[in-house]
Order: C-alpha cells, then structure tokens, then sequence
C-alpha cells in the first residue's frame, strides 16, 4: 500500500516537474513581457506544488525532494506524454496547458477530499492555484481561436496534435485503480466523462475541431515516453550527474 | 509672467534644486526629457536582456530550491523591466518603440550581460556581483527627480533585496562545499569581477553625461564614487567567503578609509560596448526572435478584443 | 498601423480597510487580460486582495499649469487642516 502510494504521487508530481520544465524554459522569451510573466508564474506554481509532492514521497520511501526530482533514470519517471511535448509555439503552449489544466483542476477537486490527509492538504493548496492556469489557458484559447486566421490555423494545429494525447490522462493504470479503491484518488472513468465534455464543449464554442481519427498516444504512466522526455532529463539532471553527492 | 525658455528653465531649475519631483505633465526641458526616456529605457533593456544569462541556467538548476528562487528572480527581472518601461513611457514614447531600438542597436543596455554564464556557481556571482553593483546605483536613484522613475525604483530596490542574497547564499553554499566546488566558485569571481567594476561605467573624467546628470539630479553620486562604495562593500565580503579578488592593487587604504583598486581595463569595455563582447548578437538575437515570434499571437489578442468590442457595441 | 496592446493603470487595495492605490501600468489587449495580468505582474508578493484596471486613455488628468488656480487657493484655507486649532496638550483623544 505505501509503495503504490509512493507510486501514485510521483504519478501527480512527474506531471507538474515536466511541464513547470517546459515552461521554465519559456522564461525571457514570451510573445510579451506581460505574457512572460504569467507563464513563469506557472511554471512556479508546478516546482512548488513538485516540492510538496516529492516531500512526501520521500518521507514514504526515503531520499530526498531533489533525488526523486533528478536521479532516476528515464523509465521511472511516469508523467504523461501531453506535458512533455515541446514549446512549439504559443498555440502549442496554450492547447497543451488547456487540456491539461481542465483534466487537473477536476482530480484536484477529488484529490481535496482525499482519505491521504497529506495529499489531501497538497490538492487544497494547489488547487486554488490551478483554477487560475484553467482560466488563463481557456481565455488564451478564445482569443487565439477567436483571433486572426493565423492564430486560429495555429490554434487548430496545436489541436490536431495534441488531442491524441489526452485519453492517457484518464485511463486508469493499476496504482490508479488502487488508489481509487483506497479512497485516495478520483475515479477517472468519472473524470474522463466530465473532462471531454468540458473541453469538447470549448472546442463547439470556439470553432476548434478534435481529429476525426480516434487514435491516442499512451506510456507515459509507464515509463515509456516520447523522445523528448530523455532531452529534458540531461538538462534537469546536468549538474547533479556532473557533480555527484554535493550540496548545492 | 515671463514664459520665455529660459525663464521656464530656471524655474525648473530651481524645482530641482529645491528637491522637488517632477511629474509627467510639467515642463520639462527637452533634453532632459531625451536624456531620460534614453536612461530609463537603457535600464529596462538591461533589466530584459539581464534575463538571458540567467535564464539559460534554469531548466539546470542544481536543487528544486535553487530553481525556484532562480525562476523567480528572473521573473522579477521581467517585471523590473515593465515597471521601468511604463515610467519611460510617461515621457511620451511607447514601448513598442522602446523596443525597437533596442532590437534595432540603437538603445544600449548594461554590458555586463554580454559575458556568457558559463557554469552553475556563475548564478552566485551574478546575483553577489552584479545584482550587488545595480542596486548600489539603484538605491540611488530612488532620490532622482523624475518621478516616475523614483518610484518605480523604490518598488525594484524593495524588491530586489532578495536577489542578492540569492547569490551570494549560492556562493557561500560552494566556498563551503568541496574542492571543485569551491574552485568553480573562485573561477567565476575571476571572470565577474572586472565585468562588476565596469558597470558603473567610465571614470568620472572620461564620462560625457555625469555633470548635467548630477545638476538634474538623475544621479546623485559620481561613478567613481559608486564603483569606490562597491568595491568598499564587496572586499570584505570575498573575504568572508574565502575567495580572492583577481586585482593584486587591492587593498585597504587607512589614509583614505578606501580600498584601492587597480587599473581597469578599458579597452575591453569599450569593445564590448561598441557590440564586440562575447555575447552581444546572442543577446539581441534572443530578444528578437521573442519579439518577431510574439507578434501574431499580440495581434491574434488585439483583433479578438476588438471583435469582442463591436459585438458589445451592437448589443 | 499601431498594433501596440493599449496601456491599462493598475490599482490595487493591499487589504481591506484601506484604499485603492495606483501601482504603474502595463500593456493588454483588453480589461480581462489586463486583469490577469495585473495579478502576475504586481501581486507576485500578496500584495493586494483587489484590484481596478482602467484603460490609460480613459483618464483625464489636471494639467500643472493649471495648477495655481487648482490647488494654490487652499493654501490660505489652513482651517482645513487639523493643527489650525489651539487645544491644550492635556487633552487626549481629539
């Protein structure tokens, strides 16, 4: 039980280290300094809500906040796919923060009346926090839809690709179920029913069209991630392969 | 009475003189308002590029700690940037312009942001050297006349006091640690501190602006004086990290209640400063990609305000 | 063509009890952003628990050389102020 909570936790924190990366990474090079600033704003909320996850991990399983964050190897982490794709462009940015933000504000709001008393203080902090990227990502996606034709072509793009990397977030994996069952984390199946018709119902408002295909990408919860992911760890974990077992 | 020029010049003069602000609407002398918009833009384009060389390190900071205060100084340092922009906007020019001349070379900003961070202990020096010399000249000028400007700069210097404890808790942190630690520590005081001194920027004797700075109070201490006050402020400090200043002159002067310093070397800063340092294309590069890769999505947010707007008008 | 996103002044009340208070500027395309923006950029410290955005050009402002008939007339009009009156020290809470 504690090693699939161990499990579960890094499941909910792997998913806000890799895209509090991500849009680290935009920090000095927003469309606006306006902009710049909201996202770094986000990208802060991510490592801070990282901490209190890693925090607690470590105290179930041993190390440390920063030997959970940087010392595995590129299997152990089990983020999904969605937050690992890159900062193509500010539509890329935006759909991948939407349709992220709209599945995490919903398992927050389960995740704050966990039986995890831990866990359950971690969603009631983060949460207020969320709802605040869920409007910003939403309201960006209106105007960018409802912008120019450049911006909705772009919009629409970020789209097509990113959409088949959604059902992953809310097919349950084996920790899921169980920690379900614990009552400790949401029933995705529930989630999933709400998540689609939230951003489905964004997508009719704004004109944006999901892909005719249904095909999805999964492994991410599993360790088996796009290229990407292996080109994020040498940058995240430079400096603590570089110079083993120091403080820093 | 008398409005001619120079009636109103000596009545601003005497304004000044008399310690008070200037607010955006009064007279102004024109070159006194050049001089400013130049100023104040000069600094929020040092704020902005500032971000660059900092901004590398984030997505590879040692320690969630590290990379929290790090992503949130740089943050700060784009805000310091906007705060400063809107006080030089007051003076009738727009951002949009601002930046254009910064893009364009026309406008310059601080040279110290043209060496590159080449290692993490870099982050220390920075924030201990170079955030350390900017808020010398900082605290300054939350005392200069124009008042949009004091004020923004009593917000940054607010601000800013963590910055510099930022780094220098990282360089403490290194002096302490092991040998190659403390060794890339002492290797970035090598290269950071010249840079430092020369942020203050020429000695008094060669520098065109001091004296029409001083009598508008814009600034109110010479460079020379400053950079005398951050070297006094700084020697002790390297000293209590262990570490050791990379000028053999130095050293503390009873007579004078001073350090005395060597000579800087000028040909290097004026090389950098005329666009030949390590980094300055880099830099500018940097900004104007953001900038040309920004405009659709600024344009995409203005054409839905607007649309948003005449739908509420027919309403 | 001037694309440039309009310039909205930011004031913000630090806690209830207390009055709005201008803060600086910054640039949106319109209020909402403005808004947003406003939160990011000038309450990153919790300083405020409210906050007014208005567009720039919305302000109309006194002009300084105005400002001998606006303001010089109170000059004289000192029993306005609270220290016109002579009350002996001992007296407290007034």
């Amino acid at each position: 039980m504690q090693r699939a909570l161990y499990k579960y936790i890094l499941l909910l924190g792997d998913n806000a280290l890799v895209l509090g990366h991500r849009l680290s990474e935009l920090c000095g090079h927003g469309p606006s300094l306006e902009t710049d600033i909201a996202l770094t704003n986000m990208s802060l909320d991510y490592f801070g809500q990282v901490r209190n996850y890693f925090q607690y991990a470590a105290e179930l399983e041993g190390g440390s906040e920063d030997s959970i964050a940087f010392l595995r190897k590129e299997r152990q982490y089990v983020n999904c796919l969605l937050v690992e794709q890159k900062n193509t462009d500010f539509a890329y940015i935006i759909m991948r923060q939407f349709l992220f933000d709209h599945w995490y504000l919903l398992i927050l709001e389960s995740l704050c009346s966990s039986k995890d008393e831990r866990i359950n203080a971690i969603a009631n902090k983060a949460i207020k926090e969320v709802k605040y990227h869920h409007r910003f990502s939403e309201t960006w996606v209106q105007r960018l839809a409802g912008g120019t034709s450049e911006s909705f072509k772009r919009i629409q793009d970020a789209t097509t690709f990113l959409y088949p990397y959604t059902q992953e977030l809310i097919v349950a994996n084996a920790i899921e179920v169980e920690m379900h069952e614990a009552g400790i984390g949401p029933d995705l199946k529930d989630i999933g029913q709400h998540y689609y018709d939230q951003i489905h119902t964004v997508f009719n408002k704004t004109g944006l069209q999901k892909p005719e295909e249904n095909f999805f990408h999964k492994g991410g919860k599993e360790g088996i991630h796009t290229e990407h992911l292996g080109f994020i760890l040498a940058e995240l974990q430079y400096m603590q392969r570089t110079y083993p077992n120091m403080q820093w | 009475m008398n409005l001619s020029l120079e009636n109103l010049e000596k009545q601003f003069q005497d304004r000044i003189d008399a310690g008070d602000n200037i607010e955006p609407k009064d007279w102004m002398p024109e070159k006194y308002r050049k001089t400013h918009i130049r100023q104040i833009s000069q600094h929020a384009h040092s704020e902005i590029v500032g971000m660059l060389p900092e901004g590398n390190w984030i997505t590879r900071a040692p320690s969630l700690r590290r990379k929290v205060a790090l992503l949130a100084k740089v943050q700060d340092e784009a805000g310091h940037g906007l705060y400063l922009y809107s006080a030089a906007e007051t003076l009738g020019i727009s951002r949009d312009e601002l930046f254009n001349q910064l893009h364009t070379g026309k406008a310059k900003y601080s040279s110290i942001f043209n060496y590159p961070a080449v290692t993490w202990a870099d982050m220390g020096a920075i924030g201990w050297l170079v955030d350390g010399a900017a808020i010398i000249n900082q605290v300054m000028l939350t005392r200069t006349s124009y008042g949009p400007y004091a004020r923004a700069m009593v917000r940054i210097c607010k601000e800013e006091s963590f910055h510099q404890r930022q780094g220098f808790e990282i360089m403490l942190t290194l002096s302490k640690g092991t040998a190659e630690q403390k060794e890339m520590a002492q290797d970035a005081l090598d290269r950071w501190w010249w840079p430092s001194l020369m942020m203050f920027g020429p000695t008094d004797a060669a520098s065109t602006h001091t004296e029409q700075s001083m009598k508008w109070k814009i600034k109110r201490k010479t460079n020379d004086e400053l950079r005398q006050q951050f070297i006094d402020i700084t020697a002790p400090q390297a000293e209590f990290l262990g570490l050791k200043i990379p000028d053999p002159a130095l050293q503390w002067n009873e007579e004078r209640g001073h350090y005395d310093f060597g000579e800087i070397n000028w040909d290097e800063f004026w090389q950098v400063v005329k666009g030949y340092g390590p980094c300055n294309k880099e830099r500018i590069n940097a900004r104007v990609k953001a900038w040309d890769e920004g405009a659709w999505v600024r344009e995409a947010a203005l054409a839905y305000a607007e649309k948003k707007d005449s739908i509420q008008k027919a309403i | 063509m001037n694309n440039e996103w309009p310039l909205f002044e930011i004031f913000i009340r630090s806690k209830n009890g207390l009055e709005h208070r201008h803060m600086g500027s910054l640039h949106a395309a319109d209020a909402v952003m403005a808004m947003e923006n406003a939160r990011d950029v000038y309450t990153r410290r919790q300083e405020g628990v409210s906050i007014w955005v208005v567009p720039s050009s919305e302000i109309t402002a006194s002009n300084p050389e105005n400002n001998g008939e606006l303001f010089a007339p109170a000059e004289d009009k000192v029993y306005r102020h609270p220290t016109f009156y002579d009350l002996p020290d001992e007296l407290k809470h007034i």
